[in-house]
């Protein structure tokens, strides 16, 4: 059976360090498939303007195809290149739901995530999405320094 | 006709744009004469708008836009009722398909919407309603919120169903499209030509309602705390600040304002509540003269019809239901089910009529601003005789803002600035409203949209300058003008509504359409 590792990555060299962490767990496992996930934070519950609204559909295409060239694309091929059997996502949402949502629906074994440079008012306060993906996940998560 | 009133009226702007400082002293002077022509402007269009069924003092408008809801609601066997909590689920996003995050949801659209409609016509008209139509008023403001929850529930579904979408992936939709694409559609005629009207009227209801009732409003609070100083320099600086945001594409401005919008409707919300509970022993008596006066007036001005009038008028203004307005802020949902748009905006006169207007107007009579005889225990009119005698003659803004003030001395600030932000949001929507409206008549082109922008910037100054009067007179005509062409076209194009509905509430039932895991 084939083991599914969910990594989630952030955009910054934290991500560079838990894929490779994946590639060296996949190694270690064997017959196993990695899925590269990148998630736009991205809340249904903000306010916009009338003409942000209907540019948003061109902006979410933009947001998705930026993210994929810059982010997904880039590791798939490096995970590929290796030898890796590899998969990308991008989506919108809150980091730490969405991610755990993903790994639930294609039946991921773990996640691997790096640890978000967590700094400001804000993560103090709320956490950030690391500290809430590791509370709340359904499955184990590692978070790599 | 009309654009010849703008050309003229814009030249009015014009001069008041190019005054200095130095010219001060005939600054006043100059308020009365943009004033003055714009009343006589606007007269003939407000005259014809406001005509009262012969040998009544009840004007047309007002019985067409009761009697669209009353048949939307029957036609619809209760929408706003039987839907309510459905409205309310895909709100939350109980209904929203993660995959299809990152795209306007029901909640945005709704915020967004709703910002155009809370504001003003919330505090000031409702003001306005029960100090000319007494607390009666409120009940038939609440009847006519209610009611136009159907009408809501109609025309954003039609805004979603026909609206164009372009290849770079931006939407348009509003009335303007339901009417060409769905008479089309149907094989009737004349779609084409209503919606050019509707256009027409899109465009002054923006300068009007939109615009110049927003820019009087916020000048008459700034002017309260500052003291009396002459209008166009109110009208000049939010010009500024406007024509920064639609043409300079500041959009930190706009982003600020519509976080901070919602923040102070729900201050407004819980300080009216506070107010309420303070006063709780009052509220079956404030509960008593709504029902009484509703039905009775209470000896004001028109009895109980005036009451009627000024509840129904007030409200429409308000929530916009019939209008079209929120057709177009709906329109840019990208959803597979266009009636759920019209669920959700459902809420819209719920929130905006039966629980803000609703508040504003318990608020004003339980601190009994209105004065009652004692003798009669009816309302005591003021001099001229057309509106209720108030404490310190207030009325309009002033009143809400003197009911408020009686209970927290600091909120008239608190209120004042609100009023400010709220005429900021909903200029900002209805610019995009007219725009709309603009580019279905004369085509998108940045030329072209910047022509309407500025236009739209003029008529900030000429608002501020202007009395409330002839402004408030000319916004609810212009908005009316819409409501006209928008419900006939309504009437039409209601079995299209309905067809979609039965469809989606057999799928509901079948469990086809089903709440996703969150």
């Amino acid at each position: 059976m084939t083991t599914k590792i969910v990594i989630g990555l952030d955009g910054t060299e934290t991500g560079e360090r838990a894929i490779a962490f994946a590639k060296d767990l996949a190694g270690r496992i064997g017959s196993c498939e990695l899925l590269v996930v990148y998630v736009i934070e991205w809340s249904p519950f903000t306010f916009q303007t009338p003409e942000e609204n209907a540019l948003r559909h061109k902006r979410r295409e933009e947001e998705v195809a930026l993210a994929t060239s810059r982010i997904i694309a880039p590791a798939i091929e490096a995970l590929k290149a290796a030898g890796f059997e590899a998969q990308g996502i991008v989506r919108h949402g809150d980091v730490a739901e969405t991610l755990n949502a993903i790994t639930v629906e294609n039946a991921g074994s773990q996640i691997v995530v790096g640890r978000a440079s967590a700094d400001g008012f804000k993560k103090r306060l709320f956490g950030s999405s690391t500290q809430n993906l590791v509370m709340h996940a359904d499955v184990p998560v590692t978070v790599v320094n | 006709m009309m654009m010849n009133i703008q050309n003229k009226l814009g030249l009015a702007a014009l001069a008041a744009l190019f005054s200095t400082p130095a010219a001060a002293q005939d600054a006043v002077g100059l308020d009365d004469k943009i004033n003055q022509a714009f009343a006589d402007f606007t007269g003939p269009f407000v005259s014809f708008i406001f005509a009262p069924f012969p040998g009544t003092g009840f004007p047309w408008i007002v019985g067409w836009l009761v009697v669209a809801a009353t048949v939307f609601t029957l036609y619809f066997a209760f929408v706003q009722l039987r839907f309510f909590s459905h409205a309310i689920s895909l709100v939350k996003g109980d209904y929203s398909d993660p995959n299809d995050a990152g795209e306007v949801s029901h909640f945005q659209a709704l915020a967004t919407a709703l910002s155009g409609t809370v504001g003003l016509g919330n505090i000031a008209g409702v003001a306005v309603a029960v100090g000319i139509g007494g607390p009666g008023a409120t009940f038939w403001m609440i009847v006519a919120g209610l009611l136009g929850m159907a009408s809501k529930f109609t025309e954003c579904t039609l805004g979603v169903k026909y609206r164009n979408e372009y290849d770079d992936g931006t939407v348009s939709g509003g009335p303007m499209y339901y009417m060409s694409k769905g008479f089309d559609e149907l094989g009737l005629p004349g779609g084409k030509i209503l919606a050019v009207l509707f256009s027409i009227f899109c465009i002054l209801g923006a300068l009007g309602g939109g615009n110049m009732f927003q820019a009087n409003q916020a000048h008459q609070q700034i002017a309260g705390i500052t003291g009396d100083y002459p209008g166009w320099i109110t009208g000049l600086v939010f010009a500024v600040i406007v024509f920064a945001v639609i043409v300079g594409g500041l959009k930190s401005i706009a982003r600020v304002t519509e976080k901070v919008v919602p923040f102070m409707g729900v201050m407004y919300v819980a300080a009216a509540l506070v107010i309420i509970l303070m006063n709780a022993d009052q509220i079956g008596w404030a509960f008593g003269q709504i029902f009484a006066g509703a039905f009775t007036g209470l000896g004001v001005a028109g009895g109980m019809v005036g009451a009627l009038i000024q509840g129904f008028r007030r409200a429409a203004f308000s929530n916009e239901a019939g209008v079209g307005s929120a057709a177009i802020a709906h329109s840019a949902v990208r959803t597979k089910e266009p009636i759920t748009e019209g669920f959700v905006s459902l809420l819209e006169p719920f929130i905006d009529t039966v629980v803000i207007c609703t508040m504003t107007a318990l608020v004003i009579i339980i601190t009994q601003q209105l004065i009652v005889d004692p003798e009669t225990g009816k309302y005591m009119l003021n001099e001229a005789g057309n509106a209720i005698a108030t404490v310190d003659g207030n009325s309009g803004v002033s009143l809400t803002s003197a009911a408020f003030g009686s209970a927290f001395s600091w909120f008239p600030y608190v209120l004042a600035i609100a009023v400010i932000l709220f005429a900021f949001s909903t200029m900002i929507s209805w610019s995009y409203y007219g725009l709309k409206a603009w580019t279905y008549l004369f085509g998108e082109g940045h030329t072209k949209e910047l022509v309407f922008k500025v236009i739209f910037c003029v008529f900030v100054v000429i608002g501020a300058a202007a009395n409330l009067g002839p402004v408030i007179d000319f916004s609810d005509a212009a908005i009316f003008a819409m409501a006209v062409v928008n419900v006939f076209a309504l009437y039409f194009l209601m079995k299209v509504v309905r067809q979609e509905l039965a469809s989606y509430a057999a799928r509901l039932k079948s469990g086809e359409i089903r709440k996703f895991g969150h």
